[in-house]
């Protein structure tokens, strides 16, 4: 019997453990990231050499990129991979955006959403990223965010031009009864002693050939196209306003919609008066449209243009329940945050040491308390999506960093089985564009109009009050000092909601949870490079209707400012020079202090100053990339600040393209300062306050300041972001230099002088 | 419009804007804030840089508007549009034909114009900070125009 019973168990252990065999080997197996879109329609005239690329009897390469371009240089820096392998003129490239297809999935950017120190090389660490990386690849989504594009795509495009390189040389050879190894490649060519076939000559003949799996990369030291700054493949376009985005997508018998929403979170709509709208000019159609847990309730309006749907928009007399969020108010939020900072439970980060009871035997501590307002994106193009519903299909033209989202997310408001998404140019992005209540609302209002295309889009009053918001939040910190110049414990807690849990709440509502540890509320306060022995970093969830959302460098764009403020603060009690103090506990992390050294001497850190200016630095590492910034700031008499000149350095590994680097750290210098010197969002009675740029201000020509910008290289294998880490450091390099410049220490957002 | 008469069928009061976008087709120019504190809508109306989206269509009536479309029939595009692509100023490019057209606009008036008349002229909004990038370029279209005479 005993036996028996030994046996079956280890037949179960055994079926049990072959299982898991079998299904680690199907999840961890390598995918083919070569092979055809299953929608692999070519223009005449063009062949397929693997899935990422076609090339045109006349010679030119059509590249396939699978992510969006939203201003950041992607089109142009991931058609250089492919350029570089296949060893075609630069001239010759033309670019699309790929169709929505597993293939071309970010897997880099679930990776990196781990809750681990980037340079956590622990086997736990590894296996997590690898275990997130492989889901990715299974889920299969196009998504652009997170810095993630050049990384992701580092090693796929580069291979697809290498095994496109492959095939037309193995044509050629085919053609000329050579080996393969008599011929080479250059410009756009295949030569091989006097002999000399152009890849338009090749291509159809090179489509037939097997597509190698592993054909060889170049060394980077024969690179010949990375590393250049080629200029942008859509500037031309659009330094002649030619260039379409969504807003510009016409379609025969279009009509325009305009919207209001509930102006209180998660309220409905009680009663819509529309009997003068509908008699009014142009006016089609008046559309309720009920919350869903993507979008919030709205009243829409269909007209033969888009101001006739506004105008009869404002003539409706609409009724909203506000619902139970009719009262929120910032004030009061803020007390809440306030209880939560000194009590709440929180989610550990990192705990090295015993900060707290280091720092109670320490006796003097520095603290301080740290604040950031709600921020929205106000990308430059309003929000929009055009929807098309007929013969059972959906067609939805938006600009959007998650393609693969877009045809999830819209097929069950458009009620058809089929969704094709067209991605033009995003007017901005900012992490605004991964979210899907446009389209949701789109397809909706489609559905009621079948085989009419309606394009709605949002007034900027609309974008303003209904983002999806960068979080408020609060931070407490602490530290003491080990008496040698160093760091001995150093204690840092924040308040603040998720943005993490907040999408998925929004694209699936019953997988948000609390027990996720959503990295991206204390990333850059918990993976610090800085030397302290005693470290813990903390944070409380808190809980507010107000949806939040991904805004460029997320949970980076509040830390670097609570840690290198409060850095700063304590170097100043350590009666230390800032940029010094913060070189001396970089002593073990040599790549972070060359980033700092560079920015400090490049912007004569120590030279004189005029009257009532000062110079601030901050450093701060985010997407893989080390960024410091030195910012040169005048407080003028009325106590504005005008900042004047900010000298900043990266390390991202390497540049794929330099000038497209330097731009990037430029555009989030920008992003950021706007934040820095006005972004806030507040509510009152349930609404937001601000609705447009009036009330809403940006950074504008006259306030904008000088940047320059110098690379640091250290190699391939350190391959970093751009898009995002231009961001985080410059409101604290401000803040530090109007202490340099006044005396006078700004701990809260945006800056405003007493 | 753009240098031939155009008939629109909309209501006195309605924006030049839409006017262009949604009855004559020209989506150049863009849709940025409706109340004409962005300047994404630029469009020259008598030559003036002009925010379309709250200038009423009966205003323009018999006078002559240029749009990005139209650009080139102005002096200072060729050099601007030159400028442009040397400096690589466009990002995600959406509010660049308004400060094309806020660009020309001043160019018209002022061939040479100074830190300071950059700032006071060019007001409108770009939210990937391609001001510095925009300011080298007004310089830089300036003086080709001043070297082609």
């Amino acid at each position: 019997m005993k036996s028996r019973l030994r046996r079956r168990l280890l037949i179960a252990a055994g079926l049990v453990g072959g299982a898991l065999v079998v299904g680690g080997y199907l999840f961890y197996r390598p995918r083919d990231r070569l092979r055809l879109p299953a929608d692999a329609a070519a223009p005449p005239g063009e062949a397929w050499l693997t899935g990422w690329l076609r090339i045109g009897a006349d010679g030119h390469v059509s590249v396939l990129v699978p992510r969006q371009e939203m201003g950041q240089g992607v089109y142009t820096g991931l058609a250089m991979l492919v350029a570089e392998e296949l060893d075609c003129d630069p001239a010759s490239l033309r670019v699309e955006q790929a169709p929505v297809d597993p293939l071309y999935a970010n897997a880099t950017m679930l990776g990196d959403g781990v809750p681990f120190r980037p340079d956590d090389a622990s086997w736990m660490a590894r296996l997590a990223r690898h275990t997130q990386y492989k889901v990715g690849e299974l889920l299969g989504i196009q998504a652009t965010g997170g810095s993630t594009s050049t990384r992701d795509a580092w090693l796929p495009m580069r291979r697809a031009g290498a095994a496109a390189r492959a095939m037309l040389v193995g044509a050629a050879a085919e053609r000329w009864k050579v080996l393969v190894a008599d011929c080479r490649t250059e410009g756009g060519r295949v030569l091989s002693g006097e002999r000399s076939l152009g890849y338009g000559e090749l291509a159809a003949e090179a489509a037939r050939q097997p597509i190698p799996a592993s054909a060889p990369l170049k060394d980077p030291a024969r690179y010949l196209v990375i590393g250049t700054s080629l200029p942008r493949l859509d500037v031309p376009e659009k330094a002649e306003g030619k260039a379409g985005f969504g807003l510009d997508v016409r379609l025969p018998g279009m009509r325009f919609a305009a919207l209001a929403q509930c102006p209180a979170f998660g309220g409905s709509l009680k009663r819509v008066d529309a009997s003068k709208a509908k008699s009014m000019p142009g006016v089609q159609q008046v559309i309720e449209l009920e919350a869903t847990p993507t979008s919030a309730a709205a009243v829409a309006v269909v007209a033969d243009g888009w101001w006739h749907a506004k105008r009869a928009l404002d003539a409706l007399s609409i009724e909203w329940n506000d619902g139970p969020h009719a009262k929120l108010d910032t004030a009061a939020q803020r007390e809440t945050y306030a209880a939560l900072l000194d009590k709440g439970e929180a989610t550990v980060y990192e705990d090295v040491g015993n900060a707290p009871a280091a720092l109670a035997a320490a006796g003097q501590a520095i603290e301080a308390r740290y604040e950031v307002p709600y921020l929205a994106h106000a990308t430059m193009e309003p929000i929009n999506a055009t929807a098309w519903v007929k013969d059972g299909r959906c067609e939805v033209w938006v600009g959007n960093q998650a393609p693969t989202l877009v045809q999830w997310m819209a097929a069950k408001p458009a009620g058809v089985g089929e969704v094709r998404v067209h991605t033009p140019y995003l007017g901005g992005g900012f992490g605004r564009r991964s979210e899907m209540d446009v389209v949701v609302q789109a397809a909706a209002i489609a559905k009621r109009l079948p085989g009419v295309p309606v394009q709605l889009i949002w007034s900027r009053e609309e974008d303003i009050q209904h983002d999806v918001y960068r979080p408020m939040a609060l931070a407490r910190l602490r530290c003491a000092l080990d008496g040698a110049g160093g760091i001995r414990a150093w204690y840092h807690r924040i308040v603040g909601q998720s943005c993490t849990q907040g999408l998925t709440g929004r694209l699936l509502p019953w997988a948000a949870s609390d027990a996720m540890k959503d990295k991206t509320t204390a990333e850059g306060a918990f993976d610090l490079v800085y030397a302290m022995a005693h470290r813990r970093v903390e944070h409380v969830l808190a809980h507010q209707p107000v949806p939040v959302g991904f805004w460029r460098s997320v949970g980076h764009s509040y830390t670097a400012f609570f840690v290198e403020g409060f850095l700063d603060e304590v170097a100043h009690a350590a009666k230390r020079d800032p940029y010094e103090f913060r070189r001396a506990l970089l002593a073990g992390a040599p790549r972070h202090r060359r980033v700092l050294e560079t920015a400090a001497q490049k912007a004569g850190w120590g030279a004189p100053l005029p009257p009532r200016t000062g110079r601030g630095i901050a450093l701060a590492e985010s997407f893989h990339s080390i960024v410091a910034q030195v910012a040169e700031v005048e407080v003028r008499e009325d106590k504005s600040l005008r900042v004047k000149r900010v000298v900043c350095a990266i390390d991202c590994g390497k540049a794929v393209n330099p000038g497209i680097v330097a731009r990037q750290m430029e555009s989030g210098i920008v992003y950021g300062l706007s934040a820095a010197l006005y972004g806030e969002i507040t509510l009152k009675e349930g609404r937001v306050e601000q609705s447009n740029f009036p009330d809403y201000e940006v950074v504008r020509m006259a306030d904008c300041p000088a940047v320059e910008t110098h690379l640091v290289e250290s190699g391939w294998e350190h391959l970093g972001g751009v898009g995002e880490p231009g961001t985080p450091p410059i409101a604290p390099a401000v803040a530090n230099a109007v202490f340099a410049a006044t005396g006078e220490r700004l701990r809260k957002l945006p800056l405003r002088l007493a | 419009m753009n240098g031939t008469e155009r008939d629109v069928a909309l209501e006195d009061e309605a924006p030049l804007l839409w006017a262009l976008r949604d009855a004559l087709g020209l989506t150049g120019t863009k849709f940025g804030c409706g109340v004409a504190a962005c300047g994404a809508c630029t469009v020259l109306v008598d030559g003036q840089a002009t925010r379309s989206c709250v200038h009423p269509l009966a205003a323009v009536a018999g006078k002559p508007v240029h749009t990005i479309e139209g650009a080139a029939a102005r002096r200072p595009f060729a050099a601007v549009r030159g400028a442009w692509i040397a400096e690589q100023v466009p990002q995600c490019g959406y509010c660049q034909p308004g400060m094309i057209m806020a660009t020309i606009a001043l160019l018209e008036s002022n061939p040479a114009p100074s830190d300071a008349d950059i700032d006071a002229a060019i007001t409108n909004v770009c939210r990937c900070g391609t001001y510095p990038r925009i300011r080298a370029a007004i310089h830089r279209a300036a003086a080709a125009l001043k070297a082609g005479g």
